[in-house]
């Protein structure tokens, strides 16, 4: 998953970005309403980490201005107030989710994939095609019930494949959601992923389209 | 508290009796004087008949003409004629035997028996009579009293009525001001919106206006504290929301540089947050503290050499301090002095960039001290209110906690000197002055 987190205290930034990657999401990091509303505009998003209190405005404008323009990308707040008219203000504005500071790690993360899963219309917590398993929560995944080893990369492309079968994903659109905008992204770096997944998971599961992109072999 | 109502239906009762009570006397006075205006004409035109009677010799006609006996008022007009000699010719019935009659022609008052007499006498020096014709003048003050009693019974009658009326008046008259006060009465302590005074009695407008403006500085002294409230819950929670993630970070990472980081930013938090405590209790010990302690007088120098020796210069970053300072002849109580200083010189520490240097020196014309720095200065937009309670500027540092230059006002302000910030003219940077007031005899400490 690639998650935006807009939060402007520098150490709980940091922890998200280095937090939330252990488990598998690529993390932009803005501190300020000008740069979120940049970084919407620039990049999709599965999920917004979205702080309440910004230097210069309240996270709840971006929020709003997110749904005006019909950008349904999940948002999760996060902010100190605990009361519940703030909370009520928050999900009424838009927002998917609400977690209080502090919050825990695990809980953060299991809710922004909960949110994103919903977005995607999916209730259950396993991604599942073509006799893969995806447990995004674990990182595991199972082929015809073997347990297979993927790399965090490896995992986050085959997400992106199978959560939505049978649909054409460009390598762009991969790239999006492996590489962060500071990070170097290879050239290649999809066709290696793409490559060493097909030795794992089967080299007829992942269809190449010629100057497309990839997509799952429909195999239910 | 006394009841507005009681005190207008006293205060109307009383007027409305003080009216009768004149009026009534006017009244008795009145018919008083013009009542004795009718009846001595009565005793007069009497005795002008009684003698006419008389002087054409027909004495026994004259007295049984006297006129006005036994009425139904008991009043009587009582006659006598008297010879010069000192002999009764004649008296009418119930006319007393001793003589009414005086020297002289004309009206006068005589006691007999006790009796007040109003009597008029006609000397008839030709037929050597006097006739005398004498009215009670305790009967006519009889007649007086029972005209105005007559007057007073049913205004008395009346009296309780009116109370009612007024009573019942008063509690419709003061429904406008029942009505407000049960709005007000009714409504629970977070109910802030101004009284309607549209509907309600000019008189209470006044009283509403004020109440009104009440309402609005309670409500913006309290919109005031929930933004306090809620910055410092922002404040304190994000930090160890920070501390908390790093900390499940550095546990869950494998790789030693990742937990290294996490561990390293955990020291970074706990130091912010150690600092943000100190600012609040500074906060809190400022606010509780009554205004301009003189305790014990410190020299700018000096606390400033004891700042910037204590607080840590991280590496790469230059501080300077003008010496001519230790020659600026100003002072004030050591510890406002000693926050104002610390919060300005860590601000400039804290937004210094590698290679950075901060400069304290003295104003030239000697009233003050300025502390430069070459950090990323304060957008124009945010100088007004960069000292206001937890504002963290868009230029703001890791370390910073909002709360530093508003201590260094406050303080600033206790000392009696007067803080400002600015943009530096020369280069990136931000200036702030600390200027002490010019009296007369130069530049004093508060």
């Amino acid at each position: 998953m690639r998650i935006l987190v807009v939060e402007d205290d520098p150490v709980l930034s940091d922890g998200l970005k280095v937090g939330l990657g252990l488990s598998g999401s690529t993390i932009d990091r803005v501190a300020n309403c000008a740069d979120a509303r940049a970084a919407l505009a620039a990049t999709p998003f599965n999920a917004v980490v979205l702080d309440l209190m910004l230097p210069d405005g309240s996270g709840l404008e971006i929020l709003s201005e997110m749904r005006e323009r019909g950008d349904v990308t999940p948002v999760l707040l996060l902010t100190a107030l605990d009361e519940i008219t703030d909370r009520v203000r928050g999900l009424d504005a838009g927002a998917d989710d609400y977690l209080g500071k502090p919050f825990d790690l695990d809980e953060l993360s299991a809710r922004l994939r909960a949110i994103a899963r919903r977005r995607e219309g999916r209730a259950g917590p396993l991604l599942k095609a073509a006799g893969i398993v995806l447990d995004q929560a674990t990182l595991r995944a199972t082929v015809d019930g073997e347990a297979v080893s993927l790399s965090r990369r490896e995992f986050a492309v085959l997400s992106a494949l199978m959560e939505r079968p049978g649909v054409i994903r460009s390598r762009a659109e991969i790239e999006d959601r492996l590489y962060g905008w500071q990070e170097e992204v290879e050239s290649n770096a999809v066709e290696v992923h793409v490559h060493n997944l097909r030795t794992k998971v089967g080299r007829e599961t992942i269809e190449t389209v010629r100057g497309l992109g990839y997509r799952i072999r429909g195999r239910p | 508290m006394i009841s507005l109502r009681r005190r207008l239906f006293a205060l109307l009762l009383a007027a409305t009796g003080v009216i009768w009570l004149s009026a009534v006397i006017w009244i008795y006075l009145g018919s008083r004087a013009e009542l004795k205006h009718v009846f001595d004409a009565r005793v007069r035109e009497a005795a002008r008949m009684v003698h006419s009677l008389v002087a054409s010799g027909n004495m026994a006609t004259a007295i049984a003409a006297t006129p006005f006996e036994g009425t139904s008022y008991a009043r009587q007009l009582s006659c006598q004629i008297w010879s010069f000699d000192g002999r009764l010719v004649a008296r009418s019935t119930g006319a007393p035997d001793e003589s009414l009659a005086q020297d002289k022609e004309g009206f006068a008052e005589r006691q007999l028996n006790g009796e007040a007499w109003r009597v008029y006498t006609i000397v008839d020096a030709a037929k050597g009579l006097r006739v005398v014709v004498g009215d009670r003048i305790g009967l006519r003050d009889r007649l007086v009293r029972d005209l105005v009693a007559g007057l007073i019974t049913p205004a008395l009658l009346i009296v309780p009525l009116l109370a009612i009326m007024i009573w019942v008046s008063l509690g419709r008259g003061l429904r406008p001001l029942n009505a407000i006060a049960g709005e007000i009465a009714a409504r629970d302590g977070e109910d802030m919106r101004p009284i309607d005074s549209e509907d309600a009695p000019t008189e209470v407008h006044p009283l509403l206006s004020a109440l009104n403006g009440l309402f609005d500085k309670v409500e913006a002294a309290r919109r005031h504290e929930r933004e306090i409230t809620a910055f410092a819950a922002h404040e304190l929670r994000t930090p160890l929301a920070g501390l908390k993630t790093q900390a499940q970070v550095a546990l869950a990472a494998t790789e030693v540089p990742v937990r290294e980081g996490a561990l390293n930013k955990i020291l970074v938090s706990v130091e912010r947050t150690t600092r943000l405590t100190r600012q609040l209790l500074a906060l809190a010990k400022l606010e509780a503290t009554p205004e301009r302690k003189t305790d014990s007088k410190a020299s700018v120098g000096a606390v400033l050499r004891e700042v910037v020796s204590s607080t840590p210069i991280p590496e790469g970053i230059a501080v300077e301090f003008d010496p001519a300072i230790d020659q600026l002849p100003l002072s004030g109580d050591r510890e406002n002095l000693h926050l104002v200083l610390r919060n300005l010189h860590e601000n400039a520490v804290q937004h210094m960039p590698k290679g950075g240097r901060v400069v304290w020196k003295g104003l030239s014309n000697g009233t003050g001290i300025i502390v430069e720095d070459d950090g990323p200065g304060i957008p124009d937009e945010e100088l007004a209110v960069v000292a206001r309670r937890f504002f963290r500027g868009r230029n703001r540092s890791a370390f910073g906690t909002g709360l530093g230059l508003t201590i260094a006002e406050m303080a600033a302000d206790r000392l009696g000197t007067r803080l400002t910030f600015e943009n530096r003219p020369d280069r990136q940077g931000l200036r702030c002055s600390v200027i002490w007031p010019q009296t007369d005899q130069g530049c004093v400490g508060a």
